[in-house]
């Protein structure tokens, strides 16, 4: 018997699963956003996309080299890495900035842990964090999203307060209404009653926010297309955004307890892409049934705290990034039960 | 979920391609020139050989005897001559002493086989002796000497003796036609079974996928007037696990680290119990067995009755011989089975499927970091993290690996099966349970 055979210990067949398979598949059900981005918010949030991937992508080629580590910038990673970063800013950003952006998320959120499957936090998020941090005046104007169609450039937008601003600040006036004229008071009320009325605007897209998180029904038809190939489960999304839905409703209300306006909560402000698209990343949530239940209520916590008393409108990043760090304690404390069960003296 | 349906939590869904074999007869495969009968083919201690070079041997003549309680003698699987006895290349991949017998083709079997109209009185201790003396071992291919498991100690009351039909391995299909072909044998032997352990009653499982054999183990128990039930069982790997089985079946929890003995169950393939039925009533020995000799990369694909010791390459050349393109040769089925690197190696009786895969399916992509997905979490029908065993073993920490439960793997190779990053974990736990083992004898 001359002809030598493969040897190797089993299984020896698999499912026809990779990790760009994964990452490709996230990018394609992301791209209806994007498409509602360009549409709303027009061309410059294509550049913007663009000048992120373009970036993320380089920057890991880059580094890899340096490192003198196999080339995996196309595993798809990078290029979601990048798309998500993109997602994250304003569409009146300077187009430098998706740039830095993503090398900061590459090189210090990925990179430097060793690449791929190693970093403690979601490189977008870190990414999007810096940039704010940094020039936080650019990351905080947004324009209003009206269908251009094109040909408005950039330059002549007009800006806007998201709708998580203007209940920041609405609430703000209502909370110490001795400080404020009957007027402004009236108004503040007025706002809110406004922003509670136009849920329709929010569901499809028609806001100010940043460039991925505005049209709600897009970013769900991708979640479903992601639940479907089983890439993201129910429990993170479900319970962050069923998390902050039962805060917003008991807590989030001006006029005492369970008066606040879950829906508005919901489909507000950076929720959907954040519990479906980040809060997911499989890097780094955990991998129990318990620990990612208790990751999403986490999530949504944080989230629903710093929206209503932290300094910011919007806490989804932060809370997402917070909840990253315990993800190797969420693991180890929620460890599954054996089949069957221990004896008690082992 | 396990409630709700006959089934385990966990598991996968591995393509079946039962479809390439499943129609087709059991076919007798003509016995080989030379049979190459290894004294070990069962879990325990090896038998001693009893014949020496030049003795003449009947079918059915043992050639070893047990080497212990925990061990089985082997038989002569065809009538001639004892030409050596000397290590020989075995299935595990090893050498080990076999007896090799060259054929005289005339067949003839030892004097005292044949029907035993008494065996209906029979007690358990006789039972119990013949089915060791016939050297039978689970034939569903794990191979724990059968009696041993009929021999629980007397505080470990069984009420269940489940007979395992799942065949939940994709490919295989032996079981499937044996309990089309063989049906009133493997129900009888499971009668003996249910005496021998006092049971109370007797359950067989069998996957959807196999309903034909479900409606004629069912008719046939009518006919018969059996108390026994056959369940219909979700299709899902690895439904053919002994804990996950009797957890479809009976909904009991095997405790970690325990035997089914523990919740009052024994589980028997259903080729065995077709071989204690042979044993008891012919006192035949078990000299062949039924295999699906399947995959892409063989010419003919079909389910054979085999003698013991026949050879792979003998098998082959049955079949048509191997395709141009093969590339891997799989003892088993495709998820728990062994890898084969010399074609000399005979077949045993655990061999239940001989795969041939073509070269595109032999070889896995190279391995990459491990992105945390929990595919490998959520699939392990154990509750283990294979994803953490498999680091903690790369890294040596095997302490680590025991805390997080590495023993209770039972290698179904579900983790490795859904992992993206093509991590061989089943690869690294395996190691990182010998080494635990090893510090444990150590220890004490």
């Amino acid at each position: 018997m001359d002809k030598k055979y493969f040897v190797s210990s089993s299984p020896h067949v698999f499912a026809n699963d990779s990790i760009p398979k994964i990452m490709y598949t996230v990018v394609l059900a992301l791209v209806p956003a994007g498409i509602g981005a360009i549409y709303y918010f027009g061309p410059r949030a294509l550049w913007i996309i663009l000048i992120a991937i373009v970036s993320a992508v380089a920057t890991e080629a880059l580094l890899q080299k340096l490192m003198k580590r196999s080339l995996t910038a196309w595993d798809g990673s990078a290029i979601l890495t990048g798309l998500l970063l993109a997602y994250n800013v304003a569409p009146s950003v300077p187009l430098w900035m998706p740039a830095v952006g993503s090398f900061f998320a590459i090189a210090v959120g990925k990179m430097v842990f060793g690449g791929l499957g190693y970093n403690p936090m979601n490189p977008a998020l870190l990414g999007r964090a810096f940039l704010l941090a940094s020039w936080p005046t650019h990351m905080t104007i947004f324009t209003d999203a009206v269908p251009r169609g094109g040909t408005v450039s950039g330059i002549d937008m007009m800006t806007n307060a998201t709708p998580l601003n203007v209940l920041k600040s609405a609430q703000g006036i209502l909370a110490n209404p001795q400080q404020f004229t009957p007027e402004q008071t009236r108004e503040a009320g007025e706002a809110i009653g406004k922003l509670y009325d136009s849920l329709d605007k929010l569901f499809m897209g028609q806001i100010g926010g940043c460039i991925g998180e505005t049209s709600v029904i897009l970013l769900l038809i991708g979640a479903a297309y992601l639940m479907y190939k089983r890439y993201i489960g129910w429990k993170v999304p479900f319970t962050f955004i069923g998390t902050v839905a039962l805060l917003s409703w008991i807590f989030g209300g001006t006029e005492g307890l369970f008066t606040g306006n879950p829906i508005f909560h919901i489909l507000s402000g950076g929720l959907i892409l954040g519990a479906f698209y980040m809060a997911t990343d499989m890097v780094t949530s955990p991998v129990t049934f318990r620990g990612r239940l208790y990751f999403g209520i986490g999530c949504g916590m944080i989230t629903f705290v710093i929206r209503r008393i932290g300094g910011y409108p919007e806490g989804v990043s932060y809370s997402i990034l917070l909840m990253n760090l315990l993800t190797p304690l969420l693991d180890r404390w929620t460890r599954p039960k054996v089949f069957g069960g221990r004896k008690k003296n082992e | 979920m396990a409630f709700l349906s006959k089934s385990f939590s966990g598991g996968i869904h591995p393509p079946e391609h039962k479809k390439l074999t499943e129609f087709f007869k059991i076919e007798n495969c003509p016995p080989p020139e030379e049979v190459v009968v290894p004294v070990q083919q069962h879990i325990g201690a090896p038998s001693r050989p009893i014949v020496e070079k030049g003795d003449a041997v009947l079918i059915g003549d043992p050639i070893s005897e047990s080497g212990g309680f925990v061990s089985v003698p082997s038989h002569a699987t065809v009538s001639g001559t004892v030409k050596t006895v000397e290590p020989r290349p075995h299935p595990l991949g090893t050498k080990v002493l076999s007896v090799v017998i060259e054929n005289d083709s005339e067949n003839k079997w030892r004097q005292d086989v044949g029907f035993d109209s008494s065996y209906q009185e029979l007690d358990k201790k006789e039972i119990l002796r013949r089915i060791q003396a016939a050297g039978i071992a689970g034939m569903g291919g794990a191979t724990f000497p059968t009696h041993v498991k009929l021999s629980p100690p007397p505080d470990k009351k069984i009420d269940t003796l489940i007979v395992n039909g799942a065949e939940c391995e994709p490919y295989l299909t032996s079981d499937h036609r044996l309990m089309l072909e063989e049906t009133e044998k493997i129900l009888r032997g499971m009668q003996i079974l249910v005496r021998v352990l006092g049971a109370k009653t007797g359950a067989i499982g069998v996957e959807k996928n196999k309903m034909d054999a479900v409606k004629a183990l069912r008719q046939k128990i009518a006919e018969l007037n059996l108390p026994y039930k056959v369940y219909a069982l979700h299709v899902k790997y690895p439904q053919g696990a002994e804990k996950q089985l009797i957890n479809a079946i009976v909904n009991r929890r095997v405790p970690a680290g325990g035997l089914p003995m523990d919740v009052g169950c024994v589980v028997q393939n259903v080729g065995t119990a077709a071989a204690v039925y042979d044993a008891v009533v012919y006192n035949r020995p078990l000299i062949d067995r039924v295999v699906t000799i399947t995959g892409n990369g063989i010419n003919k694909p079909q389910n054979m009755l085999i003698r013991i010791g026949t050879p792979f390459s003998h098998v082959f050349e049955q079949c048509g011989g191997l395709k141009e393109n093969a590339g891997k040769v799989i003892m088993g089925g495709p998820m728990m089975g062994l890898a084969q690197s010399n074609l000399d190696a005979p077949v045993i009786k655990g061999t239940s499927g001989l795969l041939v895969l073509n070269e595109k399916q032999s070889h896995r992509q190279e391995e990459q970091p491990c992105i945390s997905c929990a595919h490998c979490v959520d699939a392990c029908p154990m509750g283990l993290m294979p994803k953490m065993l498999g680091q903690f073993v790369k890294y040596e920490r095997f302490d680590s690996a025991q805390a997080y439960n590495i023993l209770d793997c039972i290698e179904c190779g579900s983790c490795a099966f859904v992992c993206p990053a093509h991590i061989n974990l089943v690869h690294w736990i395996k190691y990182g349970k010998l080494k635990v083992i090893q510090k444990q004898k150590k220890a004490s």
